[in-house]
Order: C-alpha cells, then structure tokens, then sequence
C-alpha cells in the first residue's frame, strides 16, 4: 500500500508505561495528511495515551512522534507541530469557570490576539457549524447536556481551523442518535477542512462514517493496519471479532 | 522490615516532594514574572482569595482581639500590670497573631478551595485542554492565584490588625474599665513602624505558601474525585505546617 500519501504524524517505536507497567509497547502509526484515521481497540489498551503522546503531553519512554518530520517536544506548548493540531477530549475538558463562548474563543483569545469581540464573532460562527445557537454560547459548561458539551468541545477544536484534528472517543456517553449527528458532524467538518484526523473510538459505527484509514491497537502495539473497506475482510481475527463485537476469536 | 530502611525511605521520599516543591514554587514564580501575563484570571484571584475572605479574616481577628484583653487583664493582675493590656493586645496582634491567625484562615477557606478546583480541572483533562490551545497552566491558573495570595494577605493582615485591636479595645472599655482615649494612646504609643511591617511581610510570606500548597497538590492530584478530595486535605495540612515553621523563622529573623 505504499502510493502518493504523504505521512504527516508518526509514531515511531513508541514506549510508554506507567509506575513499571507497560502500556505502549512499541507502537509504530502512520496519520496521512488529509486523510482521516481511527484507532480501534478495547478500553485501557493505551488509545488515549497514544494520542497524548502526539500532543507532547505525555513524554513517549522511547521512540518518537513526528509531526511533519519534526519530532515533538514534551511539554512545549509552542512546538509548531501541536500547535496545528485542535483536540477534542474524551470527557469534553470545558473549562467550567467560562461560558461556553470563551472556552470556544480561547486559543483565539489567549494564543492569537484575536480581539475579544471578534473572537467571539468567530466562536459564535463556529458554534453555528456544530448546530448550537449564540444563547447556548452564554451559558456555563456546567448547564450543558452531554451532547451539547461534545458539540462545544468540538467548536473549541476547530475554531482556529487547525490542520490536524484528534477526537478521543467523540461519542461515547451518547444516545444512538446524538452519537450519529456528532459522527456526522465530525466526519462533514473535517472533510470541509482537508485536515488530517485521527479519532479514536470503539464505536464501530463511528468507525464507519468516520474513518478513510483504520488500524487496531491491542496491548500497546497496532496489530493491523488498512482502510476502511478492508477492516471486514481483514485477515487478523482479532480485527474482526471486534469489529463484529465478538468477546471471542472465531474457531478453526 | 529493617527499621533503619523505613527511615532511610521516609526520609528520602520527603526530600523529593521538597524537591518537587522548591521546583513548583521556582516556576510559579517564572510565572508571575514573564509574560505573557493574565490580569483577568489575577483580578478574579484577588476578589476570590482577597475580598471575600474579609469577613472570616475579620470575625478571628475580632474575637482574638477580645479574647487577648481578657487574658493578659487577669493574667496581668497578678503582678499588678493590667494597664499594659492596650500595649500587649497591640504588640501581640500586630507581630503575631494578625498574621497567623489571618493565614491559618486562609489556608482553610483558600488552599483547599484552590485545591479542589486545580484538582478537579486535573482530573476532567482541562489543565491538559489548556496546554493543547498553547496555553501554560503555570502562567494561566497558578502564577495569577500566587501573586494574588502574595498581594492580598498583607491587605487582609492590616484589616485583621485593626479590627483585632478593636477587640481589644471593646472590651477594655466596656468590661475592663479602661478609659478610651488612654487605651487608644496606649496602643499608639506602643507600635512602632517596624512591629507592622514585619507583620505584613510575613503575611505575604504567608500569602505565597498558602496558595502555593492549594496550587501544587490540586496540581498533582491523581484518581478522580477522592484524589481531589485527598489534594484539598494534603493542601489545608501542608499550608498549616509550613505556616508555623515559617512564622517562627520570620519572627527569629526579624526580632
Ligand atoms: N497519567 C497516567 N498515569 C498513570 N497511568 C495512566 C495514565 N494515563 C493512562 N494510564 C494507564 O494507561 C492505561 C491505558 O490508558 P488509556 O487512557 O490510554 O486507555 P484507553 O485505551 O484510552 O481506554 P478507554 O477506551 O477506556 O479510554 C490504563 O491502564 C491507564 O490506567
Ligand atoms: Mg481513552
């Protein structure tokens, strides 16, 4: 499958463990840019820190992240790599003590000097395009349902139109339905953007309106890597049992 | 278990959370001076741990004040020195008690309180969420709460000196038989600039370390909301303890 892709995110041979407990054992990724990669892989088998170790969060034991070839820096919150990149938390990660509005307008506020007013003409604008109206960008994180808070989180991570997007587990916690908007939601915007996403999910739905690319991390390593209309008919069996929701590898 | 181990490991793992401290305060501190700076969250600060703590600052002070009178009178009686109330309630309030008593207040009302919410913003990934939108959690929520707590300590020590003199000098007037204008010449007389400014000086000591404890374990709180709870207590203890130690140091500095 080697073509004209270009890599714009790379996890190279990451390790990471906490307190002498392995999580990432080596995990070798590809993000292709503008194309869309979802993670796939049972709770606690490292997805959320996989990501974090992109975001220079969290610093990878060995190997490394690149980010258009260039490694990112632990801890830098200026490293012109993450500073690309618009993130949407597992748990939304609003700040409670803003309304809705400035959390959206912050990184415009804070990081690009965007003027307070404008800011929040452009936040408004960006809480339009995930269906929320001006009045909810008045209230506190804490008035919010929890679809409405996905949707905000996701105005604050597209606001600045960044050029890579992550979504931890963007619909988790949600009703069928709403889980399908946000989906759709997602997978609308980025297209619009041409940026480069990689989501993470076990939402196998999700994965489906989602995803362009798909790989499948299992106790720290990815174990398959392909796209979307190869994961039914991928040869790891592990890929489909899951992909199916089987608890168990099929026999024989 | 070896017992010379226990010690040896106690005593290591209290030198690295002192480590771990000292490096905390070194970058709160690069916080507070380098830009970029956040006047908003600093002026939220100011309101939060400074004007709406006056009223408990206030009430101890009064009632310390009130107290202290009451204490040195009969104390005084015994050698025949009961004038010297207005004098000791002065002196005592103003190098010892206002300080302390205000900060010991604060460490309740702010350290936990500062705690709790860092510890909170921890656990639901905001302090992540605010790095990733290339914000510094240093500069943005712990410098603004530290120099607010360095700012507004002196401030509410000053009230707390006033009105624990007042206390004083209510009920030396209304149970002890004092006569006002001599209990408020008294105390005039008494107090030197100096006896003030070393009280303020160590309140802002006071201020930095109170919300310095809140920041560092709301900070590094770990495991959901019983680490938030875990974060506020380590934060009221810690505030206390090096509360008295610093008092102590200040007060054999400065005598
Ligand atoms: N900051 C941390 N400190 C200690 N352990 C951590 C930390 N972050 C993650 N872990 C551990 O790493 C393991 C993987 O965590 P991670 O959050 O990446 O899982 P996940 O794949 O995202 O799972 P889920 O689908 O449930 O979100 C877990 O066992 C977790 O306890
Ligand atoms: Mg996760």
């Amino acid at each position: 499958m080697t073509d004209d892709r270009k890599v714009k995110i790379a996890w190279k041979d990451v390790h990471k463990g906490f307190g002498g407990k392995p999580v990432l054992r080596g995990l070798d990724l590809e993000a292709y840019e503008g194309r869309s990669l979802v993670v796939i892989g049972g709770s606690g088998t490292g997805k959320s820190v996989t990501i974090k170790t992109a975001l220079g969060l969290l610093a990878p034991d060995s190997g490394v992240v690149e980010i258009d070839g260039q490694a990112v820096r632990p801890g830098r919150i200026d490293d012109p790599g993450v500073s690309q990149i618009g993130m949407l938390f597992q748990s939304g990660a609003l700040f409670d003590s803003l309304p809705v509005w400035e959390n959206v307008a912050f990184r415009l506020i804070h990081s690009e000097k965007v003027a307070r007013k404008e800011a929040k003409d452009r936040a408004i604008e960006a809480l339009g395009q995930v269906d929320l109206d001006a009045d909810t960008g008045n209230k506190r994180p804490s008035e919010l349902s929890g679809g409405m808070l996905k949707r905000a989180a996701l105005a604050r991570a597209i606001v600045a139109k960044p050029n890579i997007l992550f979504f931890d587990e963007p619909t988790t916690g949600l009703d069928p339905i709403t889980a399908d908007v946000i989906n759709r939601l997602i997978s609308r915007l980025v297209r619009k953007m041409g940026a480069t996403a990689v989501s993470i999910t076990h939402d196998m739905a999700s994965m489906r309106i989602i995803a362009d690319d798909v790989a499948m991390i299992h106790e720290g390593r990815i174990i398959w890597k392909g796209t979307l209309d190869q994961v039914d008919t991928a040869d790891d069996d592990r890929v489909r049992a899951f992909v199916e929701g089987r608890s168990e590898p099929a026999e024989g | 278990m070896n017992p010379l181990r226990v010690i040896g490991r106690g005593v290591l793992a209290l030198l690295q959370s002192v480590g771990a401290i000292a490096i905390f305060a070194g970058r709160a501190v690069l916080g507070v001076v380098r830009p970029p700076f956040f006047p908003g969250q600093l002026m939220g600060q100011i309101m939060q741990i400074g004007f709406l703590s006056l009223p408990v600052v206030g009430l101890t002070a009064l009632f310390t004040g009130a107290a202290l009178a009451l204490n040195i009178y009969t104390g005084g009686a015994r050698f025949n020195a009961e004038s010297f109330v207005p004098n000791i309630v002065a002196l005592g309030i103003v190098r010892e008690l206002g300080p302390v008593i205000a900060a010991l207040m604060l460490a309740g009302r702010v350290s936990s309180g500062i705690a709790a919410e860092i510890g909170a913003m921890r656990a639901t990934e905001q302090i992540d969420a605010l790095k990733t939108l290339s914000t510094d959690p240093m500069r943005y929520l712990i410098a603004p709460r530290v120099l607010a707590g360095v700012i507004t300590l002196p401030i509410l020590v000053l009230i707390a000196d006033i009105v624990g003199i007042y206390g004083g000098f209510v009920v030396g007037v209304n149970s002890l038989g004092f006569d006002p204008s001599v209990y408020v010449r008294n105390t005039w007389d008494i107090l030197e600039r100096w006896d003030v400014i070393s009280g303020l000086i160590k309140a802002a000591v006071f201020g930095f370390l109170l919300t310095l404890m809140g920041c560092y374990h709301g900070y590094h709180a770990q495991g959901g909301a019983e680490g938030v709870g875990r974060a506020a207590t380590h934060a009221v203890v810690s505030a206390a303890v090096l509360i008295f130690a610093a008092n102590f140091l200040l007060t054999s500095l400065f005598v």
